[in-house]
């Protein structure tokens, strides 16, 4: 008994110290690039009144990106767990197809004037709660039914998205070019997009949202050993994974409502976390997960911003980079 | 233990099981056996809680299976199905860890460590408990899996094949320490074995199936005969009776 006691103990602590560091550089860079984006290059001198309101204005931004990188990291990091599945991105289910197509029928039925002049917290409501609310059928139809089955849900989820995106595309089509300009500005997520009165709700959303993730935390690592496993060990498993998906939808509609549709930054940093965190549990996972998709967005933002004078493109970057990721993650795994 | 009654199981106009009615009394080791298609995985997933049968009653220690919250069956009842593969990369001791989830909700306390420790012992795995699954062999990871259900402390214990994809030595290994974890432990134990031989060294009672049903119940000595075993099996076998157990002779 002495020898299982030693042999297990020094196995522990040897990696735990390593990863905390690894969890402090994080937090550090997070804090670096707040306090860079926020404090750069602001017009007037520090202290006077000028300065502060520049800085004013910032803080929506930093608290806009790190709200975003808090959904998409943990969205990804939960749907990742609830499909068992590592490679699939939440936008699989037709999320953003879904946004697309709701602001593309916006604007083909009533003119890019309506895309502004609706603009607001109703419309962000409205537009949520449909996100939400189509999540929540497909997952409560496709999968609480008896022969519920998670991959005809996926298979549905992706033929809806690919669906809605074909409808945006006629849409589009016959769109004038004006008007398709306005729109496409819309589609591409921009992080600069952002605007302080959805700020607030969206927080209150998503700090409820992450207080009901982290009192499950343990339940995750159950559901991620997949079916059978979960129902052994006495989790209820299919109202679980159901329960997540809705999480997912909810997150991911308040992350695509702030600054429109992402696809693989989700995916880029969760694949990062699972690899830094050293550990599959979800107690490690999510805070790294959340913490270095803060660090990419607010840190891409702010060379971006500062040095290459390109913010908009951000979002366009980290697409790209999350896609080349994903593909050579694809050829490297070799199979799905 | 174990109590069964007229349990089918179809898929659209077809009946893979049943009706079964069958009872299994604490204690001991019992093992499921028959040809394939036979419904010897089917029979146990069902007690297992893992399938919902299309008619019929199961209870597991005076508990309806349909009906109990999976919590407390959790605590009751453990099952083990052939095929394990996880995406998350557990080491041994993390994995035999989540058979304590039932008791503490992940929350592990110094006893679960302790039972823990004791069930990773149990198996011979005390030198790679801080090893991955990836890095095992395929028979050390099968223990592993066996380690997290001897955990999970359940009076009742149902394992689908324990003995796939292992040796000849690790399958003997296998069954002297599930036919220890019955008599030491008192562990009731159910297991699904293709290798009748098996069945009738290690278990105290043998259920053969055939087309669904059960066609013999009884102890190894009892079944062993050519007649039963080529009404089951559905070809001519020759049961030897001069070692210390009955062999099943069938291979030409």
């Amino acid at each position: 008994m002495a020898e299982v006691l030693t042999a297990t103990v020094v196995a522990a602590p040897a990696r735990r110290p390593r990863i905390a560091w690894r969890f402090g550089l994080l937090a550090l860079v997070v804090v670096v690039a707040a306090i860079g984006v926020l404090t750069w290059d602001v017009p007037g001198t520090p202290g006077s009144r000028g300065f502060w309101i520049a800085v004013d204005l910032r803080i929506v931004s930093v608290a806009t990106i790190a709200l975003v990188a808090c959904c998409q990291a943990v969205a990804t990091v939960l749907f990742h767990t609830a499909t068992a599945n590592r490679i699939l991105t939440p936008s699989i289910m037709g999320f953003d197809a879904l946004y697309v197509v709701m602001q593309t029928a916006l604007v083909f039925f009533f003119g890019s004037a309506a895309l502004s002049a609706t603009d607001g917290l109703a419309k962000v409501i409205v537009q949520s709660v449909l996100m939400v609310g189509f999540a929540t059928l497909l997952y409560g139809w496709l999968f609480a039914g008896r022969r519920g089955n998670l991959h005809v849900m996926l298979l549905v989820g992706v033929v809806l998205g690919v669906g809605f995106g074909s409808l945006s595309t006629v849409m589009q089509r016959l769109l004038t070019p004006s008007d398709f300009d306005i729109l496409s500005a819309r589609l591409f997520g921009n992080l600069s997009n952002s605007d302080a009165e959805y700020l607030p709700w969206g927080a209150l959303v998503v700090a409820a949202v992450l207080a009901v993730v982290w009192r499950r935390r343990h339940r995750l690592d159950v559901i991620a050993l997949g079916r059978e496993t979960a129902l052994n060990l006495g989790v209820a498993y299919r109202r679980e994974v159901v329960g997540i998906l809705v999480l997912v939808a909810v997150l991911i509609s308040v992350s695509t409502t702030m600054v429109g549709p992402m696809t693989f930054f989700g995916f880029l940093v969760a694949t990062l976390a699972y690899q830094l965190a050293g550990s599959s549990q979800h107690r490690v996972v999510l805070p790294f997960a959340a913490l270095l998709g803060a660090a990419t967005l607010l840190g891409g933002y702010f060379v971006l911003r500062h040095v290459f004078y390109a913010a908009g493109m951000l979002s366009i970057i980290i697409e790209f980079v999350g896609g080349l990721f994903f593909l050579i993650f694809l050829l490297r795994k070799g199979s799905l | 233990m174990i109590s069964l009654s007229d349990i089918t199981m179809t898929y659209g106009d077809q009946t893979v099981l049943g009706p079964v009615s069958l009872d299994i009394p604490a204690g001991g080791v019992t093992a499921l056996v028959g040809p394939n298609g036979a419904g010897k995985s089917t029979l146990l997933t069902i007690v297992g809680r893992l399938t919902a049968p299309t008619s019929g009653r199961a209870r597991v220690g005076g508990h309806d299976v349909a009906t109990t919250p999976g919590r407390t069956l959790a605590r009751v009842v453990s099952i083990l199905r052939q095929e394990n593969h996880f995406v998350t990369r557990l080491t041994v001791r993390e994995l035999v860890g989540f058979g304590r989830f039932p008791h503490s909700q992940g929350r592990l306390t110094a006893a679960d460590h302790a039972k823990i420790d004791e069930a990773i012992a149990f198996l011979d795995l005390t030198a790679l408990a801080g090893r991955y699954l990836d890095q095992l062999s395929g028979g050390q990871r099968q223990r592993a899996y066996v380690a997290m259900v001897l955990a999970q402390d359940t009076d009742c214990i149902l394992l689908d094949e324990p003995l796939n994809n292992l040796d000849m030595k690790h399958a003997v290994a296998m069954m002297g320490q599930l036919r220890r974890a019955a008599d030491e432990l008192g562990k009731t134990i159910v297991i699904v074995v293709h290798d009748i031989n098996f069945a009738a060294a290690y278990a105290d009672r043998i259920v053969a199936l055939a087309d669904g049903r059960v066609v013999r119940v009884g102890p190894p000595a009892e079944l062993m005969t050519p007649e039963i075993l080529e009404r089951v099996f559905g070809t001519p076998v020759e049961v030897r009776r001069d070692g210390p157990y009955p062999l099943a002779v069938y291979y030409r």
